[in-house]
């Protein structure tokens, strides 16, 4: 599962980013965690607000950064 | 963060903890002039009349005054905020026309919820979805200068008819500058990736489908959010209102820089572009230049240019926008405040 965090770098994709490894540690799943940082390319995931997140080239989250156990749900529906 | 694991999972703990917070809120904005005049005046007995006394007065008390508006407010807005999106506001904005799409665009830039970080995802997203460059630039401009933060400050310190005066003049700066940008025809300098980019996938609309307690808990997230963020700059800015509340004399403004003075409102947007602050920042300036007899309209204008044209956001914006481009936006804007000013300041004389 490859899993991407869009953000420039704003304390919102850290938070985003840790309870994405929070998420994964909880449903014991191997995933490789990216961040994307390139304006352009987080504006082609059709991201208008930062953090978004993007598992497997499809957008689940974008705006807001959700609970560690609703991404952990998530990536359940994704996997 | 321990707040935000400290929300109650319960919806009896929810509501419990609301209305706790809620009363703690009053009662804390009710005593917090008392405290301090005793803590000064009667614990250490600090002349009331010296500068010193005065400046660690105003310092303390409006710090808590502040930090608990910022409170009230970020967390009403947020929660409020919650039921829009920037992908909703895109897509009342799409097939607009310049004129009519300007007047929409300033008016969602102010119930949108949207933080400057995020101008140039927003930017390429409107553009490429085939919103006009200029009514695009109405919207970025007015979510920054018509900011909730700026609004809620205005209305509690000033009053609803200050506040309401500067959410007109906020919408009409961002309504002309983004329409005149257009009629300009700065299309043209924007950087050509921008037109060419595919916005790929399913949009995601993060205002739908939330329960009632998770905009509530996204409420509480952004307070601490926010607050972690600007801190620094509501420290500064009521550390300088501070020495100004002691130490200038009263009505130094009223002498030096008047109304009547024809340059007053010049030399404070000049002085404002380049100072970089928010709106919390920004509030006790405000409110202790006003005190020492600046007039209003210079007031809000100073207050604009730092918080509409900020260097950092300039330099984001560099990465879509062509030097050319930002120039005229920043002299556009500009202007745009400048006459604000001294419109308000022959409206409030």
């Amino acid at each position: 599962m490859i899993i991407k965090v869009l953000g420039s770098g704003c304390r919102n994709c850290e938070r985003l980013e840790q309870h994405t490894r929070e998420a994964l540690t909880a449903l014991n799943l191997a995933g490789t965690i990216e961040k994307v940082t390139d304006v352009g390319e987080i504006a082609g995931y059709g991201v208008m607000r930062t953090p978004g997140l993007v598992v497997d080239e499809q957008l689940v989250v974008s705006g807001r950064v959700p609970s560690a156990v609703e991404i952990a749900e998530l990536l359940g529906t994704a996997s | 963060m321990t707040l935000v694991e400290a929300v109650p999972t319960t919806r009896r703990g929810m509501a419990a903890a609301l209305v706790g917070g809620f009363a703690a809120w009053i009662l804390l904005y009710w005593v917090n002039e008392w405290v301090w005049d005793w803590f000064f005046y009667e614990l250490l007995a600090m002349p009331i009349e010296a500068s010193a006394t005065q400046s660690l007065h105003f310092f303390c008390y409006d710090t808590v005054k502040i930090t608990l508006l910022l409170v009230g407010i970020i967390f009403v807005v947020t929660v409020l905020r919650s039921f829009m999106s920037v992908e909703r506001t895109r897509a009342l904005l799409g097939g607009k026309r310049e004129g009519a799409g300007n007047v929409m665009a300033a008016c969602l830039g102010v119930i949108t919820p949207f933080c400057s970080c995020s101008a140039v995802p927003a930017f390429i997203g409107f553009v490429a979805a085939g919103v006009p460059v200029g009514v695009t630039l109405s919207f970025l401009i007015a979510s920054p200068l018509a900011n909730e933060i700026a609004i809620g400050l205005l209305w509690t310190l000033f009053g609803w008819r200050i506040a309401a005066l500067y959410v007109v003049a906020a919408l009409s700066i961002a309504i002309v500058a983004g329409w005149v940008l257009g009629r300009l025809g700065v299309q043209r300098w924007v950087e050509p990736f921008v037109f060419e980019t595919r916005l790929g996938g399913q949009v995601i609309d993060p205002s739908a489908g939330l329960s009632f307690d998770q905009r509530i808990a996204m409420g509480i997230e952004e307070v601490g959010t926010i607050l972690r963020k600007i801190w620094p700059y509501l420290m500064v800015g009521i550390g300088v209102g501070a020495v100004i509340h002691g130490w200038v004399p009263t009505d130094f403004f009223t002498t030096y820089a008047n109304s009547d003075n024809p340059f007053g409102v010049f030399v404070a947007v000049v002085m404002g572009v380049p100072l970089y602050s928010n709106a919390a920042g920004i509030m006790p300036l405000v409110e202790v230049l006003y005190d020492k007899g600046l007039p209003m309209g210079t007031v809000l204008a100073f207050m604009m240019s730092v918080v509409a044209l900020s260097l950092p956001e300039l330099v984001l914006l560099r990465r879509v926008l062509k030097p050319q481009l930002l120039a005229t936006f920043v002299a556009v804007v500009a202007s745009g405040i400048v006459a604000v000013g001294y419109l308000f300041n022959v409206v409030l004389a």
